[in-house]
């Protein structure tokens, strides 16, 4: 939320680790976003689906990753572009920390243009379960 | 089940009737609960009053919530799609009140057969304006369908 923050090629954005995934927040995300796929909720179904139980909708972990980005910035800045490729499944319980290096940084008469990498784990140096690029402008 | 990727290529590029989208404050709020962020500028009318939006702002992911019509005569199975990417492109905040139009289109289609068997890649696009026809946000999702079976992870 500082006014007038800069950015560096190969800056850590600051990483957002949140609380571990439950099953009532699936029950909400699926209301909220209106997505009722029952894998996301019925445990007899993910099971006969052979997914070995509930799995998150991809989109909250992106949502995830949108935070760590909203909270970066604040009010300072404004996402341009934001893609995910989404590798591999979230479950209840699951601890999810997003995390961010700056790739690209171009200088703008009001501000700057930062591009970076961006990607989430259940586990510091685990294995990425989103990966994907943001690009924000930060105003000056 | 006998599906291919021709049964979809008659569908590209084919969008659908745009539909009316009124931005409320409670979806924003429910929506900002469900991913649990805080932010007071989804769901505190006076902080989000005295920020540069002037109202309740949404998250970026946020457009998920909305109804994008139907693409005519395009049947998607139930079972065995997979949410492979998504990616936007923001062109003006979405805000509490806002009316906007938003429609969709598959864009392209692939087939690949690889370990895991046939794979059929369908890259949909959608459009969100507001009631100027200004373009508010842009966004594409790859869904891969495995038509033999498989695991469907969105």
């Amino acid at each position: 939320m500082t006014k007038g923050m800069r950015f560096g090629v190969g800056d850590r954005l600051a990483p957002l680790t949140k609380p571990p995934v439950t099953r009532t927040q699936l029950v909400m995300y699926a209301g909220a976003s209106g997505d009722f796929n029952p894998i996301h909720t019925v445990e007899s179904f993910a099971q006969e689906a052979g997914l070995g139980g509930v799995i998150a909708h991809g989109m909250l972990t992106m949502a995830f990753v949108g935070q760590m980005l909203t909270d970066l910035f604040g009010e300072s800045g404004e996402l341009s572009t934001f893609g995910i490729r989404f590798i591999d499944m979230v479950r209840p319980d699951d601890i999810i920390t997003c995390e961010g290096v700056v790739t690209e940084v171009e200088e703008a008469p009001n501000g700057q243009i930062v591009t970076c990498d961006v990607w989430a784990t259940k586990a510091p140096g685990d294995v990425k379960v989103v990966q994907g690029t943001a690009r924000f402008r930060i105003f000056a | 089940m006998g599906v291919d990727m021709h049964d979809f290529l008659p569908l590209v590029g084919v969008w659908s009737e745009p539909v009316k989208n009124e931005v409320e404050k409670g979806a924003i709020r429910k929506f900002a609960q469900a991913i649990g962020d805080d932010n007071p500028l989804y769901s505190n009318e006076e902080a989000a009053k005295k920020s540069r939006y002037g109202r309740l702002v949404a998250p970026p992911t946020f457009s998920r919530t909305f109804d994008y019509g139907r693409i005519p005569n395009l049947v998607l199975p139930t079972a065995g799609l997979i949410h492979g990417e998504q990616s936007y492109v923001f062109h003006r905040p979405i805000l509490a009140g806002d009316v906007l139009y938003a429609s969709q289109a598959l864009v392209d289609v692939k087939e690949r057969s690889g370990k895991l068997g046939r794979m059929i890649i369908l890259l949909f696009s959608y459009k969100v304006e507001n009631e100027a026809g200004d373009l508010v946000q842009t966004a594409t999702s790859t869904i891969i369908y495995r038509p033999e079976g498989g695991n469907s992870h969105d």
